[in-house]
C-alpha cells in the first residue's frame, strides 16, 4: 500500500530515539498518522513543526497499518508566526482543533482548503482573525453542527439579524429576541458577512462560535473538553482587542 | 537462549535502555568494561552509586545538583539580576559551555504543549515568577527552542513577566558557519525577520 499527498503536519510525537509518530491533515486522506525515521535530524526536525505544509509519501504492508512516511517540505509556517503571540496561538488553535475534531482517515477537502488558506493568511495578512472566525464557522458545519445565520428563527425576518440561540444555532432578530436577549449568544454582522470587521465584534463571534464548539461538538466526540489552545487564543484576542 | 550469564545478560539489557546505545552496541560496552574491569567498571559503579544517592534537583533553579542549591546558584560571581530561562538541564549546559552568559538560570523542566495538554502548572512558571518578585532581577532572557512549544511557552512567559521585569529573548537565524544555500526556509524567514543595521 502506498500513496502520495500533501498536507499539514498537526503533531509530531517522538517514538524511540530518533523517529516520530506524525499525524498530517492530508487532502485526499484526512487527518492521517504515519512513523517518520530520522525525525530528529537537523533536516528532518522543522519540517515537523505544527502547521508545516508538506508532501508526504504514505507506505504500509497493509491498509490498517500504521505505516511509515517520508516527508519534503513545501512551506514551514512556524517562522512566520513565532515572533506574533496572537498567531502563534492562532496556529495552536487551528491545529489543536482539527486534532481534535477530525476522525482518522476520513477525507475533508473544503476543510483542507479552508484550513490552508487561513494558515497561509497568518502572520502575511492583517484579515486573518476574519479568516479564523469563519473558519470555526466551517469547522461547526464540515462535522454536522452548521449554524443557520440566514433567517430569524422567531419571526422569519431577514433584517435586523442581533443573536443567535444557544440551543438550536439559528438567528435571531432584535424584535424577535424580547425578553430572551440575555439569553441569547451575540450575532455580529462580521458573523454574517465576511467583510470588514472590528476586533471586538470578531471577540463576540469568537464567543458565539466556542460555545457551539465546547456545547454541541465536543460533547458528540466523547464528551471531551475543547483543547486549552482554543481557550488560550480566544482569551487572547479578547484582551487585545 | 542467551549468550552470557544472567547477571551480564541482565547488565546488557539495563545497558540498552540507554540512549543512543541498541542491544548489539551495549554487549560491546558490557564486554569492554569486563575487560577493563579495574580501571574502568568498578570506578563506573562507584561514580554511578554516589551520583544515584546524591544527585537531585536545585530547590531555587531547577539545575541537577548534588546539593539543595547547586553551585551556579551559590556563586557570588554571578550576577543576580539576569535570569536565563531554559527548557531542561541539558540547554544550561549548552549554554553554560559558552561562557557568556554570568547570570543565573531557571529551568522550566519543559515546554507548553497545546496538544500534549502540557499547562503551566505542570512547569516551573509559577516559581520563576516567585524568583523575579523575590530576587532583584532587571531582566530574564528566554532562551527557549525556536519550535512552536518553545515559542509559545516564550510568549506565555513574556505575558507574565513583562509587566515586573525586562524580557528578553534569543535571537533567531543563521547560524554561525552556516551558508545561506544549506538553510531551511523558516530559518532565512526568521533571520530576514530579525535583520539589523551594520
Amino acid at each position: 500500500m502506498d500513496w502520495q499527498d500533501t498536507g499539514t503536519v498537526l503533531i509530531a510525537r517522538r517514538h524511540g530515539e530518533t523517529s516520530a509518530i506524525v499525524e498530517v491533515f492530508t487532502r485526499a486522506h484526512g487527518r492521517h498518522a504515519g512513523v517518520v525515521r530520522g525525525a530528529t535530524s537537523r533536516k528532518t526536525a522543522p519540517s515537523l513543526q505544527p502547521g508545516s505544509h508538506v508532501a508526504v509519501s504514505w507506505r504500509a504492508r497493509l491498509e490498517d497499518h500504521l505505516g511509515s512516511y517520508s516527508l519534503e517540505p513545501i512551506k514551514s509556517r512556524a517562522a512566520a508566526v513565532m515572533s506574533g503571540r496572537l498567531e502563534l496561538a492562532a496556529l495552536n488553535a487551528i491545529t489543536a482543533l482539527l486534532l481534535f475534531t477530525l476522525p482518522e482517515r476520513e477525507p475533508h477537502p473544503r476543510l483542507y482548503g479552508r484550513s490552508e488558506t487561513l494558515l497561509d493568511m497568518l502572520g502575511e495578512t492583517e484579515a486573518w482573525p476574519l479568516a479564523y472566525l469563519h473558519w470555526e464557522l466551517a469547522l461547526l458545519d464540515e462535522m454536522g453542527f452548521g449554524l443557520d445565520l440566514s433567517v430569524c428563527a422567531v419571526t422569519g425576518a431577514r433584517e435586523g439579524l442581533g443573536y443567535v440561540s444557544p440551543k438550536s444555532g439559528r438567528a435571531v432578530s432584535e424584535a424577535g429576541a424580547g425578553e430572551w436577549k440575555d439569553r441569547l449568544l451575540p450575532l455580529p454582522a462580521c458573523l454574517l458577512n465576511p467583510a470588514d470587521a472590528a476586533a471586538a465584534d470578531i471577540a463576540l463571534g469568537l464567543r458565539t462560535t466556542g460555545h457551539f464548539l465546547a456545547n454541541w461538538l465536543a460533547p458528540a466526540l466523547g464528551d471531551r473538553p475543547l483543547p486549552p489552545a482554543r481557550r488560550r487564543f480566544a482569551d487572547l484576542f479578547a484582551r487585545q482587542s | 537462549m542467551p549468550d552470557a550469564p544472567k547477571e551480564i545478560e541482565t547488565l546488557i539489557e539495563m545497558m540498552a535502555r540507554l540512549p543512543g546505545l541498541g542491544p548489539r552496541s551495549a554487549r560491546r560496552a558490557v564486554l569492554h568494561l569486563i575487560k577493563k574491569r579495574g580501571l574502568l567498571m568498578q570506578p563506573l559503579a562507584q561514580a554511578m552509586q554516589a551520583v544515584a544517592e546524591t544527585a537531585r534537583e536545585c530547590l531555587n533553579c531547577g539545575n541537577i545538583s548534588t546539593a539543595d542549591i547547586c553551585p551556579i546558584c551559590e556563586s557570588e560571581k554571578r550576577r543576580n539580576s539576569e535570569i536565563c530561562v531554559v527548557e531542561d538541564v541539558a540547554d544550561l549546559w549548552a549554554m553554560e559551555r559558552s561562557g557568556v552568559f554570568k547570570g543565573r538560570y531557571h529551568v522550566l523542566g519543559g515546554t507548553l504543549s497545546a496538544l500534549d495538554a502540557v499547562g503551566p502548572e505542570d512547569l516551573r512558571i509559577p516559581k520563576l515568577i516567585d524568583r523575579v518578585e523575590a530576587e532583584t532581577v532587571t531582566e530574564v532572557i528566554l532562551a527557549l527552542n525556536a519550535t512552536i512549544d518553545g515559542q509559545t511557552t516564550a510568549h506565555y512567559i513574556a505575558d507574565q513577566l513583562e509587566a515586573r521585569v525586562r524580557v528578553t529573548s534569543l535571537a533567531q537565524g543563521v547560524p554561525v558557519g552556516g551558508e545561506l544555500d544549506y538553510l531551511d526556509d523558516g530559518t532565512i524567514t526568521a533571520a530576514l525577520k530579525a535583520r539589523k543595521s551594520l
